[in-house]
Formats: structure tokens, sequence, C-alpha cells
């Protein structure tokens, strides 16, 4: 999207001293910014400090959060899925249609993640089969995907999902603690393994970098980037299970302008949306800040639209902060 | 290169046509002159609309926040209107260019001199502008009662035949034209498109031109927020909630590169025009209206595989000639 000729990028022939980079790392700023929030918050609010509001404030982001993860290691091969939420959409309705058909739970969450991972794979097939462009593709299939879910419901809504169907969005696996934030924790840490310690997610990042250098270095990068689009679909249906779980019903205009709320996330935990730099700790926090944010927003009975003038204003300001400060200190 | 470029705009106008008379076969009177009007009426504003879109597309970056541009200022005009009912029109519709410009200007600034990436930013304001909306109403609407008469009937009166909705879409389509083919500027926002490297030697601004590009987006977006709100008479912060989305689908489908510097005027319009048909076309074919997004999903889809041919051979071309040389 932006141009790259006033950056080049550089590699430095030396590390810097890893204490040193940790504390001005990306993930640092983020953590600040996230204990301020939170003490900001136990200060604006006498109900936000209770394990009940702070296991609330979890469901604000890990349905969202779970696609990030996904969608971080696309966004770092310098692809973007935009379709995640239509995604979402079309699951759900294909699984209000088993309800109809009388399969029960362990077939709609299957029916569900099969779902998010053919639409996937369909994005993955016309991104790198076909060559197209990321961003028009997915903006395309954001319609199509939501678009069959309109005209499979209209303006009907599906319900009577099974009672044991409510586990997944709105189930505790030990006190305070919900199945969605436990899968959100699990899924970090396999993510967070295969961006960072595994030959995979160095070749993610060298695809960011370089895809054609990368193609001659004999990595397949067409098939990594249809792997992660599948991710980021299977993801996406997975979100899906939980959220039609939890709110138990289905219309099409489900988690509309989620795609939008995803991306946000991942840019704030520092992934660069030109591809080839993030981390899966960094985004883990974001999720955190923005669940945050919204939550103790929420307690002051700020509206949700005023809300996102504060997502807003955090994203471009986060994404700012650094730029006029290395400039700031490049001028000295 | 310049006669597969109007290649593309002619097959696009031979698919409308194919369009038309597909829908004329079940009810004749849709290819009526009259109705075609009405269409083109119905379609103004996402034209003028995409036609801002793709300036910014053209030097490879992309505003999301001009609906959310549109619903601000469609907001503040209308509670000017409301408040001040006698402050005549011209006046409004220039502080309605005027706040879009602003709007725009903030997207073209941090982009310009942050250098942040034009989809995180305008990702950022999309959602800030439409907030403010919402801060500035209060939460409220603007109903058609708050109104003057002369805000809600100016687009709709009678010039020559046509609405005068219609002549301001002319108007605007006429000033792209003379802007993206006949001035320094247009030229330069082809160019930063093409080749930005090769544009900084040649002496253009990249990030100047990007700002421009953004401060017209701007503009457009702010006067559509005017004729969208006197057009359906009511002003709420849901106003073209999501519409960023069919701006940029209507460029898609004119066959404006998402990759920057290949895309015309003519495609811009009559990627509005085919979804514009779509959208009336429907209801009259018996279609639910619930099947306009997956049918607007499907002709992204299409449009983009047939762009990316075209793009492709023009790559082969060049290839050619450099291994001739």
């Amino acid at each position: 999207m932006s141009d790259a000729v006033h950056s080049p990028r550089t590699i430095p022939d030396r590390l810097d001293n890893p204490l040193r980079s940790a504390v001005l790392s990306w993930e640092a700023l983020l953590v600040i910014v996230a204990v301020a929030i939170f003490v900001i918050n136990s200060f604006a609010s006498p109900y936000f400090l209770n394990a009940w509001s702070l296991s609330d404030l979890t469901f604000n982001f890990t349905e969202k959060a779970l696609i990030a993860l996904a969608m971080a290691l696309l966004i770092i091969t310098g692809e973007i899925d935009l379709s995640v939420a239509a995604i979402i959409a079309l699951a759900s309705t294909l699984m209000g249609m088993a309800v109809q058909a009388g399969i029960d739970t362990p077939g709609l969450v299957a029916i569900g993640i099969l779902v998010g991972l053919g639409c996937g794979a369909f994005n993955g097939a016309m991104v790198t089969g076909l060559g197209l462009p990321s961003i028009v593709v997915t903006i395309g299939t954001m319609s199509l995907f939501r678009g069959i879910s309109y005209i499979i419901l209209g303006d009907q809504a599906y319900k009577g999902y099974p009672a044991d169907f409510a586990f997944f969005g709105q189930g505790y696996v030990w006190w305070v603690v919900s199945f969605e934030l436990v899968l959100f924790l699990v899924a970090a840490l396999i993510y967070g393994f295969l961006l960072h310690r595994t030959s995979f997610g160095r070749r993610i990042f060298a695809i960011g970098n370089n895809p054609v250098a990368t193609q001659f270095s004999g990595v397949r990068v067409g098939r990594i980037k249809f792997i992660l689009f599948c991710l980021t679909g299977l993801m996406a249906g997975i979100a899906s299970v939980l959220i039609t779980s939890r709110l138990g019903s289905t219309r099409p205009s489900i988690a509309q302008g989620y795609e939008l709320e995803v991306i946000t996330m991942v840019v704030l935990g520092g992934v660069s949306i030109l591809g080839g730099a993030g981390s899966i700790p960094g985004v883990v926090l974001a999720a955190f800040i923005m669940g945050l944010v919204t939550f103790g927003l929420g307690l002051l009975n700020v509206p949700g639209i005023v809300m996102s003038i504060f997502i807003g204003l955090l994203l471009i300001v986060v994404i700012a902060l650094p730029i006029v400060w290395n400039r700031f200190r490049m001028q000295r | 290169m310049k006669s597969l470029a109007k290649h593309r705009e002619v097959w696009l106008v031979v698919a409308i046509a194919a369009l038309i008379a597909l829908v004329a076969t079940r009810f004749p009177g849709f290819a009526r002159l009259g109705n075609l009007a009405t269409v083109f009426n119905d379609t103004s504003i996402l034209m003028i609309l995409a036609l801002g879109q793709m300036a910014v597309i053209l030097t490879r970056s992309i505003d999301l926040s001009m609906a959310a541009n549109l619903a601000f200022t469609g907001m503040a005009v209308a509670m000017l209107n409301s408040a001040v009912p006698d402050l005549p029109l011209p006046l409004l519709i220039v502080s309605a260019l005027a706040i879009g410009l602003v709007l725009g200007s903030i997207n073209g600034l941090l982009v310009w001199k942050l250098d942040i990436p034009s989809i995180v930013v305008t990702l950022g304001t999309l959602t800030i502008y439409r907030g403010a909306t919402f801060v500035l109403s209060g939460g409220a609407w603007v109903n058609a009662d708050q109104m003057s008469p002369a805000f809600i009937n100016f687009q709709r009166a009678s010039l020559l035949g046509l609405p005068v909705l219609s002549w301001i879409a002319i108007l605007v389509i006429a000033a792209f034209w003379l802007v993206m083919t006949r001035t320094p500027l247009g030229r330069s926002i082809y160019a930063i498109g093409v080749n930005p490297t090769a544009s900084v030697y040649a002496g253009i601004d990249v990030g100047r031109t990007k700002f421009v590009a953004f401060c017209i987006s701007g503009m457009v977006a702010g006067l559509s927020g005017y004729l969208w709100v006197s057009r359906y008479v009511i002003a709420s912060v849901e106003v073209a909630n999501g519409y960023e989305l069919s701006i940029i689908a209507a460029c898609v489908i004119g066959g404006i590169s998402i990759a920057g510097g290949i895309g015309s005027v003519a495609g811009a319009v009559l990627g509005a025009l085919f979804l514009g048909i779509i959208q009336s076309a429907l209801p009259v074919i018996n279609v639910s209206p619930f099947w306009q997004m997956a049918i607007s999903g499907s002709a992204i889809i299409l449009a983009v595989l047939l762009n990316a041919r075209g793009e492709r051979e023009q790559g082969r071309i060049i290839l050619k000639k450099a291994e001739a040389a």
C-alpha cells in the first residue's frame, strides 16, 4: 500500500544489547499501555477489580483475538484477509441450517470449523493459484460469503441450538476461567511456537521481507500463503462456533465489522501492515489492551460507538509515536 | 497500452448493456430512457465517491474513511441547517466541502508527514469519524421536518429534464476527467502509482501528491455527505455504514488496479453504474434484494480476475522488450 521509497530496510551487522532491545521493544510499550489502562480502569470504576468482571472482560476480545493470531501470520507475509467476519456469518448460518436438520453438537462444531477452512482455502486458491491481490479478493469474498448468508436467511434468524452447544461460548473450565479464554491462550502458545520457533515461521518472515528472494531460496511461497489463508479461515470458523454458541442465535449480520477490529488488533500488536515484521506476544498484548479499553469504558457507561474513537486514536497514536520519536532522535 | 485500457472500459460498457438487455427481457420498461436516467440519478452519489476513491487508489493508497467522512459531514450540515434555517444553501454546500476537506487532509497529513500506511490511517480515522458523528449529534437523528425545504429540494429540482443531483454527478465526472487527464496533478497521481521511485527522480513530491489525493477524496466525501442526507432526508450516525467497501468495489469493477497507477474516470463511473444497475434491477425482476450482496461480491471477484489478466499481459510485453534490447 505505502511506498517503501523513503525507508529502505536495513539489517544491522550485530544485534543490540538484548536487555536494551527488550526494554525498547514494541511489546514493552504495549505492556506499559496495558498496565496504565488497567490502573486507570481500577480507579475509574469500583466494579472493575473483581474476578468476575475481569472474566467478563475476556469475552470482549477472545473471539476476535483467535482470528488475529492467524491474521498476524498472514499480514507478516504481506497478504490480508478482509473476509473473516463474513466467514463467521456463513459458518454460523450453515450451522443454523444443520440444527434445523437435527444435527447435534459435535456435528455442528465440525461444520463450523470445516466451513471456515473451506472459505479460507477458497481465498487462498484465488490469491496464490490465480495470483490476485488479496485485498481485492477478500473484499469480494467478504460480500460473497455474507451475501450467501443473506440469501439463506434473509431477515430471519436461526435459533434452537442444543443445550450442550452453549458450553463453547458460555462455559467455564475452572472458577472464572472461561473455555474461550483457555482456548485463546492455548492457540496463542501454538501460534507463538509456530511463528517464533519453527522453520515455517522463519519462512513467513522471509516471505514478508522479500518474496522473490524467498522463492529463489527454494521456499514454496505460494503454498505457505495458501496454508496461512486456510489457517485464517479455520480460526474464523472456530470463532464462529464460539460466537454462535455465546449468542445462541444466527442472523446474517452477525460479527459485522469484526474484520476491521481484528486488523486493528494485529497492527496495534506491532505487526507491520507492509509485512515482514511482528510477533505473537505483541498481538496477545494488543488483544488484552483492546479488551481493557472497551470493558473499562463500558463500565463507565460510555456507548460503544464512542469507544471506537478511543480504539481508532489508540491505533494511530501507537503507530505514530515511535515514528515521531525516531525522527526526534535522529534530529538530535 | 492505451488501446488495452480502452478495451477494458469497452468491455464494461458491453457488460452493462448486456445486463440492461437481460433485465429488459423480463421487464421491457427497464431499458426505457426515462428509467435509465433514474438509475443514473440513483447511482450519482456512488459515482462521485468512486471517483474520489479512484484518485487515492491510483497513488497506491486506499481511503477506508470515506463513508465515515460522509456520515460526519452529512450530520454536520444537517445540524447546521436545522439550527440556522436561514443560512443560504451555497454556504451549506461550501461548508460540506470544507468539512470533508479537513477530514480528508487529516488522513493525508498522517500519510504524508508520518509515512503511516494509508490502510492503517484510514482504518483508524474510519472509527474516529464515525464515533465523532455520534458525539456531534449525541446519537440523535435529524429528520425531514428539521431540514429547510431548500436543503431537501435542491437536488430534486429539474434542470433540462434531469434532476440537479444528476447534473452535479456529471459536473464532478467532467472535473475529474479534466484534472486526471489534462493537468500536471493528474499526471503526477498516475506517475507515483506506476513507479514512485522514478517519480521522485522526475521531481514529483510523492507524499504531497498523496496528500492532495486524500484532500480530493475528503472533499468529494463531504459533498456526498450533503447529497446523501438531503436525498434520504435523514441524518443519523448509521448513515452509509459499511459503504466504504461498495465504493472500493465500484473502483475494482471499473478496472482500477488496487496496486495503483492503472484506472480511468470512465472506469470508475462505469463500475459504479454496474453496481447501481444491479441494485435497481433486482426488485424489478422479482429477485429478493437479499441476493444483491452475493451478486456484487461475485462481480468483484470476476472483475479482479479479468483485470489481473489484462495487467499481466502488459507485464509480459515489457519483459519481452527488455529481452530484445
